[in-house]
């Protein structure tokens, strides 16, 4: 179009809809002029998330998992800015009804939507009406007449969430559910799994401890294993039934043949508010049969990494020098779980992926 | 003198060997007369129904149902789930002593009785309470309520746990001989069990109820009933392992009766991850699933497949059908267990245990055994007529010349789509919503009064 030339308004139309002319990109790259065009590292795949919810790990796709965790690398990159916050959900309202009591995984998610700039409502149980009788169901659906758009929640039964994403209209998503799914978490696993050893397939991951009781275990074996990862459970037997074997996992109960070969060992913690005293004698006998020390670290893989979901047990399944030792990566998580949790809500409020999001 | 004339059916009535096609004539409420040619000749003033092409047999009992009355009304009531029974097909039903309070004394069972005399559709047939309250502590007046009627004494839905118990409950019940119904639950074992222990449970995240649990009390009433000579009855066994304890204890003359419930042969744990993951697991173990279309669907989680004891493995099922089929299992028992949506829409963990299942029943039985090929047509009658009324010694279950004129008509060949909503139970807590069945009843006759049938409805 000739600036100088006048044209008659049909003429000038017909040129303005012409769509703008693609650039050829194929062939090598050279990065001359002002613009240095150096394609991006590692490249983006074509990524799309179709989900309203986020429910569990069991049902995702290894490409849906992958979106999230290039979702969150970009997220990530925005938590390492001056300003952290970005408006991806501005005049959302997020509502965090966590019926079971959480610290760590309450104020990640609260961090998370503030920094994505929502409105936060926080619910706990402990001073509500579920105290005095009101189901879940009432609970929430009066939570969604205040135009709640998503609800993060926490519950200690099984399938709360499946049950408000039936009962709902808005966007559910599960901060972790009775001993079934706890998503994020094994998201910002293996997120940070992934950072830390550039791959996730092929790799041997060793979840050691009280597997039967652990949300996070069946979270992590899902999206490891789908992503072309080996897992072990490991524990005493009473806490680690054979029937994981049919989820894919491989099950044994001897601690230096679990962590021999392991990449990763993800050590959960004893939870000995939900047991009764029928699984296993003493913390003290499960400490010296199961525990990780320096020994049992000795005779790992020089560059195996340990992680904790926390909250840790100093002494019980971890020497405490070993939680702070330079292999240890649990504070990371904590950090890159902020990444996750952003990419989760950005994706279920209907971001596709991160090549929506500029670093 | 008023009579109804049943015309052209297929005649089964297992208590006399009686499989053919034939006429019913009922007079004054008896069966008149049973045989070839009687269409011929009706009596003067008779109502003729021609029911070619169904089955005509001896009223169907249900030995296990919940009416939730007195005291749970909001649930069922008796006239609600009598209702129930009829549409079903059951002539008979045998309710259990759950309610608030509990049938625990000679009072409620009066009350019950009244109440079913006025308002039941069906026959009511009413058990007691082993223990009072059903706390498993003490006996209840079990001298007191055979004599105000009941037909056994049962803490269903519970369990008593204490051993020594369970054996003078027994040997008091044989003096007078009343058979004692067991709900088989070890609670130290089940714990906090809300769904069958095993793979899907692991997945899932929700508490198992193992199978030995089960097996554990089937085995103490093995003896107990070996010790005391009473007759012991082993309510909605679930699981292989039951089964196979039953038979090898019937076949060494031990007086124990075990039942079957249509949930546990049709379906399995699977079922509680959702539809999809049941019909790609174990889908092929229902009849009529497996030839393609459309197939019912439902989430994980879904608080109508959470029942007690629960469903089992597909070996299980497997294990339950095989002695339904061999008479291991003599009785077949839907377990109707209302409560209301408000009480079911709640996380699984904290939903009530229980499904309805009077107006699926019979549909189930008949797909899983008989279409199935699994056993003959008049040997399942004989599961819901002469398996109930001889353990419970009912004056039901035949088509006897004399006899209660209680028949069942059904076409077992009928498919039709069921709809929670528009049965007359009070509640709508069942699996079985929107699935194609094959098999219905189309006339319920109680004593020689039609109280359901499908034109009249």
């Amino acid at each position: 179009m000739k600036s100088s030339s006048r044209k008659n308004s049909h003429e000038w139309e017909a040129e303005r809809l012409e769509p703008p002319p693609v650039p050829d990109l194929s062939g090598p790259w050279r990065g001359t002029g002002r613009f240095s065009f150096s394609p991006p590292t590692p490249p983006l795949p074509a990524m799309s998330w179709n989900r309203k919810h986020l429910l569990d790990i069991e049902s995702l796709t290894a490409d849906e998992i992958l979106t999230v965790l290039d979702t969150a690398r970009a997220f990530k990159a925005v938590g390492e800015r001056a300003i952290k916050k970005v408006p991806a959900l501005r005049g959302k309202t997020v509502v965090n009804l966590f019926i079971e009591p959480s610290t760590r995984t309450r104020i990640s998610f609260q961090l998370s939507e503030q920094r994505l700039s929502a409105d936060i409502i926080n619910f706990t149980a402990e001073a509500s009406s579920l105290k005095k009788g009101e189901t879940l169901k009432d609970t929430a659906r009066n939570l969604e007449a205040l135009n709640a758009d998503f609800i993060v929640i926490r519950h200690s039964a099984s399938g709360a969430p499946h049950f408000l994403a039936r009962v709902l209209n808005a966007s559910i998503i599960n901060a972790g559910d009775g001993a079934h799914e706890h998503p994020t978490q094994a998201l910002l696993d293996t997120f940070t799994i992934r950072e830390k050893k550039g791959r996730i397939a092929g790799l041997n991951i060793t979840i050691l401890g009280d597997v039967l009781y652990s949300r996070v275990a069946r979270s992590d074996l899902w999206a490891l294993t789908k992503l072309g990862a080996k897992v072990t459970f490991c524990g005493p037997s009473t806490l680690v039934p054979r029937e994981f074997e049919q989820m894919g996992a491989r099950v044994t109960h001897d601690v230096e043949e679990a962590i021999r070969d392991a990449d990763i060992i993800n050590l959960l913690r004893i939870q000995h508010e939900r047991q009764r005293k029928t699984m296993f004698p003493s913390l003290g006998e499960y400490t010296s049969l199961f525990g990780l020390n320096k020994d049992r670290l000795a005779r790992t893989k020089p560059d195996a990494l340990i992680m904790h979901p926390g909250p840790i047990n100093r002494g019980v399944e971890i020497d405490s020098e070993i939680a702070d030792c330079p292999r240890s990566v649990i504070l990371e998580q904590v950090t890159n779980g902020l990444a996750v949790r952003m990419a989760v809500l950005f994706l279920v409020n209907g971001g596709k992926g991160p090549q929506e999001i500029s670093a | 003198m008023k009579s109804l004339l049943l015309t052209g059916g297929r005649v089964i009535d297992p208590a006399n060997r009686f499989d053919a096609v034939a006429d019913v004539l009922v007079t004054d409420g008896k069966i008149a007369a049973v045989g070839p040619g009687l269409a011929g000749k009706p009596p003067a003033g008779a109502e003729v129904l021609d029911v070619s092409g169904k089955v005509v047999c001896a009223g169907l009992i249900d030995a296990h149902v919940h009416l939730r009355e007195p005291g749970q009304t909001a649930k069922e009531t008796i006239a609600s789930g009598t209702a129930a029974a009829a549409r079903g097909g059951f002539t008979s039903v045998v309710c259990m002593p759950n309610t608030s309070p509990a049938i625990d004394n000679p009072g409620t069972v009066a009350l019950i009785h009244d109440i079913a005399l006025e308002q039941g559709a069906v026959n009511v047939f009413i058990t007691g309470a082993i223990t009072k309250g059903i706390a498993g502590e003490e006996l209840a007046p079990i001298g007191s309520l055979r004599k105000a009627g009941v037909v056994a004494i049962t803490d269903d839905g519970h369990c008593v746990q204490n051993n020594e118990l369970m054996r003078r409950a027994m040997e008091y019940a044989h003096m007078f001989d009343l058979p004692v119904l067991d709900h088989c639950q070890d609670y130290s074992l089940v714990t906090e069990g809300v769904m069958h222990e095993g793979r899907w449970s692991t997945m899932l995240g929700l508490r198992g109820w193992p199978a030995a649990g089960e097996e554990m009390m089937v085995a103490r009433n093995i003896l107990l009933a070996e010790t005391t000579g009473a007759r012991v009855h082993c309510q909605h066994l679930s699981s292989a392992g039951s089964v196979q304890l039953l038979r090898a204890a019937r076949q060494r003359g031990v007086p124990i009766t075990g039942e079957a419930c249509p949930h546990h042969f049709t379906l399995t744990d699977a079922a509680v991850a959702g539809s999809d993951k049941f019909w790609a697991a174990d889908g092929k173990g229902v009849f009529g699933f497996d030839a393609g279309g459309e197939l019912p669907s439902w989430p994980a989680y879904d608080t109508n497949f959470k029942m007690n004891p629960p469903v089992r493995s597909a070996r299980d099922r497997e294990a339950i059908l095989e002695a339904v089929a061999d008479g291991t299992l003599e009785i077949i028992g839907s377990d109707h267990a209302p409560h209301c949506s408000y009480e079911k829409e709640v996380e699984f963990d904290y939903a009530p245990f229980g499904i309805t299942g009077l107006e699926t029943e019979l549909a189930l039985a008949l797909m899983q055994l008989v279409h199935s090929g699994r056993m003959s047509l008049p040997d399942l009658v004989a599961r819901f007529t002469i398996g109930p009324a001889r353990l419970l010694r009912l004056p039901k279950g035949t088509l006897s010349v004399g006899a209660d004129a209680d028949i069942t008509v059904f076409d077992p060949n009928r498919e039709w789509t069921y709809d929670c909503s528009a049965g007359a139970s009070k509640s709508r807590n069942s699996p079985f919503h929107g699935w194609r069945l094959k098999g219905k009843a189309v006339a319920t006759i109680v004593g020689g009064r039609k109280v359901w049938s499908e034109t009249a409805a």
